[in-house]
């Protein structure tokens, strides 16, 4: 079985080498996307001649697979080149900033999950009943909410009006609650959803009403029987919402001033720091890659069908 | 009678209606006036959310369409003199000015009424592009399977490793911010939606008697995809381009909300909330009501997306 397990993680990492490669030729490609990469990599008023020496030493006069291959082969280690707004190494700008990010994302997933998990189980348990109608409507009003447009709403009542958490910043737990909150609101909605659809199809299977005529009371049934069943397309939404998390939190850090990745890669926009860019890319790449990864092993053991 | 119940029956478009009907006309004969009218009511509640959602996409069309009619000012125009007016109900505000003014005085209103044509261009635009991409190569993809399969299953996955608003962000950021490439953008990027979708109910139609059927009289691949494969997985693309508009104007507003999207003066709802970040505390309402305006027309397409989930495809209903 541990060998298994093994040979399985083994798959799925290469799975994800693969998938990473695809990315670092998008990664790649960012910098041609607006014609001449010199002019992309460098701050905007470089005199023409230090831009042809730029030319000449970053190998952008070569054909483009070898700038790939070049290019390929300092990503692999982490070099994405310097960021000339901060001089410093683009990549150890993001690794600077990325444990704010991750606390951030990390307590907008467990929010999320704080709320999908009994909107989803108790509409899924009364379908068709008010209470499911209520959970319906609060669940697309979720997956409607502009998430910025949230985030100043928030602002406005829990900050400016009742002055209960910080307006912005990155001072203390107080000032996680509401970014948070933002980053969690459509994940939620889609978790919410999907555990009641997967609940109310798991409900009607044969197993459960074994499990119910043998005498078990309904507590055990949805517990042990339903919900570890129900588990398995809200994980596959679960992999998916990392991404949708990561790219609220660049909203969530740009309107409340949180000093995370999202906000170094924005203001690195006005001043065309294109390595900071693509280190964020690839970063958020990685990260959605990696807890895919992590989820594909859950699966095995929510499913034991599934073979590693 | 007979011809009655038939009426009735067919008047009918859910199946356990359909069956009480039936039932009590044969009990009853003379019921079946009254019943009508009370199974209508039950229809329209049973409907409501697709009905508030169809009233509030059409006023979002009309608006769009004829903004330049129904505008009380023009929204580019500027009055100093009239700026962060508070909306008409408040006190201080102006009946000219129903929903106040910016900080640039211009009419809040008529911006977020023009403010309609960007979204709705742009939400439309995007969704006709990435579903050609998308469910083309869903066909190809499921319906020949092997390598391309496999190399195209494989690329959905390169997709979907980044995420689509970072991926947009960064693309725009360093293509520049206009229209052509926010529409071109997000529709390269979101042909995913359709993809996996499309393809697996491709895999399930290959296997079909007509699609055998229609290889064995000979059909060429591209007709039994075009004529045959493609009418039947059509449920799920509409209810998938339907939710993706919705998705597609949130994306396009968070554009506009960083700066990334159509660029100023044309008004967008994204950008007038960014408009109104610093004058929160003493002017609400420049930020509050455009965002408004997109949770109103996001509800409104959801809700009808859901509707039609529910209509057309019930492999899709979650």
């Amino acid at each position: 079985m541990a060998a298994r397990v093994l040979v399985f993680l083994i798959q799925r990492l290469l799975l994800g080498v693969i998938v990473l490669l695809g990315v670092s030729v998008t990664v790649f490609a960012l910098t041609h996307l607006g014609g001449d990469p010199a002019a992309a990599l460098l701050p905007l008023n470089t005199p023409p001649e230090d831009v042809e020496l730029f030319r000449k030493k970053a190998g952008l006069d070569q054909p483009l697979p070898v700038q790939y291959v070049n290019f390929l082969s300092h990503a692999v280690r982490g070099d994405f080149g310097q960021s000339f707004r901060y001089r410093q190494e683009a990549m150890g700008l993001i690794l600077e900033r990325l444990p704010a990010t991750l606390k951030l994302a990390g307590l907008g997933m467990f929010f999320a999950l704080l709320f999908a998990l009994p909107f989803g189980i108790i509409s899924g348990l009364n379908r068709g009943t008010y209470v499911d109608a209520l959970s319906r409507v609060i669940v697309l009003l979720g997956q409607s909410i502009p998430g910025f447009w949230l985030a100043i709403v928030l602002i406005l009542v829990f900050a400016v009006q009742l002055r209960w958490l910080p307006v912005s910043g990155s001072a203390g737990w107080q000032s996680l609650i509401l970014p948070a909150i933002v980053v969690a609101v459509f994940p939620a909605a889609t978790i919410a959803r999907i555990l009641r659809s997967s609940l109310i199809n798991v409900m009607n299977r044969d197993y459960i009403r074994t499990a119910r005529a043998k005498g078990l009371s309904p507590t055990p049934v949805v517990a042990r029987h339903a919900l570890k069943n129900a588990a398995i397309p809200v994980v596959t939404v679960i992999g998916f919402q990392v991404g949708v998390l990561l790219g609220g939190a660049v909203i969530a850090e740009v309107v409340f001033a949180y000093p995370g990745i999202g906000r170094l890669m924005i203001q690195s926009i006005s001043a065309r720091d294109v390595p900071v860019i693509q280190a964020f890319v690839a970063m958020t790449a990685i990260i959605v890659v990696s807890v895919n990864i992590f989820l594909d092993l859950i699966y095995g053991w929510l499913d034991p069908r599934i073979r590693f | 009678m007979a011809g009655s119940t038939r009426a009735f029956v067919s008047d009918d478009s859910t199946m356990i209606d359909a069956g009480n009907a039936i039932r009590l006309s044969r009990v009853t004969p003379t019921l079946p006036a009254r019943k009508r009218a009370r199974i209508d009511v039950n229809r329209i509640k049973h409907n409501l959310p697709v009905l508030i959602g169809a009233l509030i996409v059409v006023s979002v069309i009309v608006c769009a369409i004829l903004a330049d009619v129904i505008s009380p000012h023009d929204p580019t125009a500027q009055e100093l003199g009239k700026r962060l007016l508070p909306p008409s109900f408040m006190a201080g505000g102006s009946p000219e000015y129903l929903l106040g003014t910016d900080p640039l005085g211009r009419d809040t209103l008529s911006r977020i009424i023009h403010g309609a044509r960007v979204s709705l261009t742009v939400g439309i635009a995007v969704v006709l592009l990435s579903g050609t991409i998308g469910v083309t190569l869903a066909l190809v993809s499921g319906y020949r399977g092997g390598k391309v399969d496999l190399v195209l299953a494989r690329v959905a996955d390169i997709q979907q490793a980044i995420p689509f608003l970072i991926l947009a962000i960064a693309v725009v950021a360093v293509l520049g911010a206009n229209l052509v490439n926010l529409i071109l953008v997000l529709g390269i990027t979101t042909w995913v939606f359709y993809f996996r979708v499309v393809r697996g109910e491709v895999l399930a139609t290959r296997q079909e008697d007509y699609v055998e059927a229609a290889r064995v009289i000979g059909c060429g691949d591209g007709r039994i995809m075009l004529r045959h494969v493609l009418p039947n997985v059509s449920g799920s693309i509409i209810v998938i381009a339907t939710l993706l508009v919705a998705s597609t104007i949130i994306f396009e507003a968070s554009l506009s909300f960083l700066g990334l999207g159509v660029q100023p003066p044309t008004p967008t709802w994204g950008g007038m909330v960014s408009d109104g970040r610093d004058y929160l505390v003493d002017a609400w309402w420049v930020s509050v009501f455009p965002g408004l305006a997109i949770l109103l027309t996001v509800l409104g397409i959801n809700l009808c997306g859901d509707w039609l989930r529910d209509k057309l495809d019930p492999k899709l209903k979650d």
